[in-house]
């Protein structure tokens, strides 16, 4: 069978393919990990230069190549004893990430569930009309609507404060649309057959259209949360006191001061995140498959 | 889908769920635009005079606005087309009968999931100067640049947005791709035509929604690629890397609501354009499909 010889080899090409690019996706999370082991000391060695090695002493060694090091002379926690005991300002900077994306995240979603189910239960031109501004909303980007949301902060006073990030980042529509698109395709028969049981409409909502859409609540919930962790352009705007600033923020200046805490630092960010993604990684995939497709 | 019928007291607890979040919608969104719409059309906030589009005039002519605008664009223009061609790739290649899909897939989908900040550095030391890509090219004897302050800076950041994208939408077409009916292919096996022709004539015409879907997505996130710029090379980049949310956020330091607002409208105007354009498309070729 020539032509299923041909497949196979076709096959083992594509293979070969997609190992070496799955190797360059993952390859910039096992750097840093792996970096965040090394001691201070070879990690100023091998990328001092990033810092500019003038303002290092002359006894250190600073190569002047940086070389992605892969395997650490010597394994230590001692980046990590610096990040969690010895530098405060990271575990605060972290804790303001917490303070701005937990609750966004949460009260968001809260609102998306209850938005879309008001949205595909009797469907009307009213909201349909409602529907389509949160989808024009959705598509524009922070370079829009932050002038809007500064306006607002502004006149109300909440400039400087967390609530001038977290607040427009509860209305935010994108989970409306998601999660309404996959609460739009639950039957009808299901909805009726739970009145004929005497459930409430509040009922309807908790015990059968939240169960339904879990993995699209799910998915939703940690691509919002992923977003907002990474944020910059908000409290670059919002919070002129920098003590304020998330993490992400603050990382970008890690390199020009102790870059030999900033692996470490960088692990500790991605926890949370990558923590999510490998409990929930079928119900993200599910909901992002579920969310596919313009017309729902 | 059937109409449901319904008493008064379900249609107005329906409009009771979508309530909270309107009027947040309304507070944050709508109505401050409404008054970024009317700040842009007069010449200032202490006079309030209407002067019609002179702050617009004024802001097409502002070098660092037209810099702004066009370095955006450039980006945009490059990284959404990239990102969804080499996605629909990655998931024709994970549609093959190979071993370690789902682990592949895992990979593919990571970087979506680590945050920027924690692997900046990486990126940093790939393109430094005296940094590991230069050094694989000094190899092949190329001479090296230091990427992050050069002309070619952009192409750090494209690359940086297909890693963190192209996972998401891979995962988008491979469901679309799951969706091409089996028969229709089987046929045109027995008929003999060739791969390419099967996935130009038949798979190609059953991934367009989901082309223009990840078209959207993919507009939404190349306006967010300043979070990768700022990130790597902070507030003042060289002036290729010079994106409009730079020029927004110096605007708003000098507190010129004018021409911020003019800035917004004029954005939000394109956004509404493009948008237009992807939906009609996504209509004819949704027409296409039921015949």
């Amino acid at each position: 069978m020539d032509k299923r010889k041909k497949e196979k080899t076709l096959n083992t090409i594509v293979f070969i393919f997609a190992v070496a690019a799955a190797l360059l996706f993952i390859m910039p999370t096992i750097f840093t990990v792996v970096n965040s082991f090394m001691t201070t000391s070879e990690i100023k060695a091998n990328y001092g230069t990033l810092i500019g090695s003038a303002s290092e002493k002359k006894d250190t060694f600073v190569s002047k190549n940086v070389n992605l090091k892969f395997i650490p002379d010597k394994v230590t926690f001692s980046q990590y004893e610096g990040v969690l005991f010895r530098s405060p300002d990271y575990l605060l900077k972290f804790w303001n990430s917490v303070l701005l994306t937990v609750p966004i995240t949460l009260f968001q979603v809260v609102i998306a569930v209850l938005s879309s189910y008001g949205f595909s239960r009797h469907p009307s031109k009213p909201k349909a009309i409602i529907f389509f501004v949160y989808v024009i909303l959705m598509i524009m980007p922070y370079q829009v609507t932050l002038v809007p949301n500064y306006l607002v902060a502004d006149k109300f006073g909440l400039l400087d404060t967390r609530w001038s990030i977290i607040l427009p980042g509860i209305f935010s529509p994108f989970s409306v649309y998601l999660i309404s698109k996959v609460m739009r395709r639950i039957p009808i028969s299901y909805v009726e057959a739970a009145k004929l049981d005497g459930a409430s409409e509040f009922q309807i909502l908790t015990k059968i259209f939240v169960p339904l859409c879990k993995s699209a609540i799910i998915s939703v919930t940690m691509l919002v949360f992923i977003d907002y962790w990474n944020m910059v352009e908000q409290p670059l705007i919002m919070l002129k006191d920098t003590t304020m600033h998330p993490l992400s923020v603050f990382l970008s200046q890690i390199n020009t001061g102790d870059i030999g805490l900033a692996f470490a630092v960088g692990v500790v960010y991605m926890v949370p995140t990558v923590l999510m993604f490998l409990y929930g990684e079928d119900d993200l995939v599910e909901g992002i498959t579920y969310a596919g497709g313009i017309k729902g | 889908m059937k109409k449901e019928k319904g008493n008064l007291k379900e249609r107005i607890f329906s409009y009771a769920c979508i309530l909270p979040g309107l009027l947040g919608v309304l507070a944050f969104f709508v109505v401050p635009f409404a008054i970024v719409v009317y700040y842009s059309t007069i010449n200032n906030p202490i006079l309030h005079e209407y002067v019609g589009l002179v702050n617009y005039k004024a802001l097409l002519q502002n070098t660092a606005f037209k810099q702004a605008t066009w370095n955006s664009a450039y980006f945009s223009l490059i990284a959404v087309p990239l990102s969804v061609i080499l996605s629909i790739i990655l998931a024709l290649m994970l549609e093959r009968k190979i071993p370690y899909k789902s682990a592949l897939r895992t990979f593919f989908l990571s970087p979506l999931m680590v945050p920027t900040a924690s692997v900046v550095i990486v990126w940093q030391v790939l393109f430094h100067n005296h940094g590991t890509i230069n050094q694989i090219g000094e190899i092949f004897g190329f001479e090296g640049v230091d990427w992050i302050k050069s002309p070619h800076g952009q192409i750090i950041i494209i690359a940086m947005f297909l890693w963190k994208n192209l996972g998401y939408n891979m995962i988008l077409f491979m469901s679309a791709l799951a969706g091409v009916p089996k028969d229709i292919l089987e046929v045109a096996d027995l008929e003999g035509a060739g791969k390419l022709y099967q996935f130009f004539r038949i798979k190609l015409r059953y991934l367009s929604p989901t082309i223009v879907f990840v078209l959207i997505l993919s507009i939404i996130n190349s306006f967010k690629i300043f979070r990768e710029v700022y990130l790597l090379t902070g507030d003042h980049p060289v002036s290729k890397m010079y994106m409009l949310q730079h020029f927004m956020n110096n605007t708003f330091k000098s507190l010129d609501y004018q021409k911020l607002s003019a800035a917004a409208v004029l954005f939000a105007l394109v956004m509404i354009v493009v948008l237009a354009i992807l939906l009609t498309t996504d209509r004819i070729f949704g027409k296409d499909l039921e015949d």
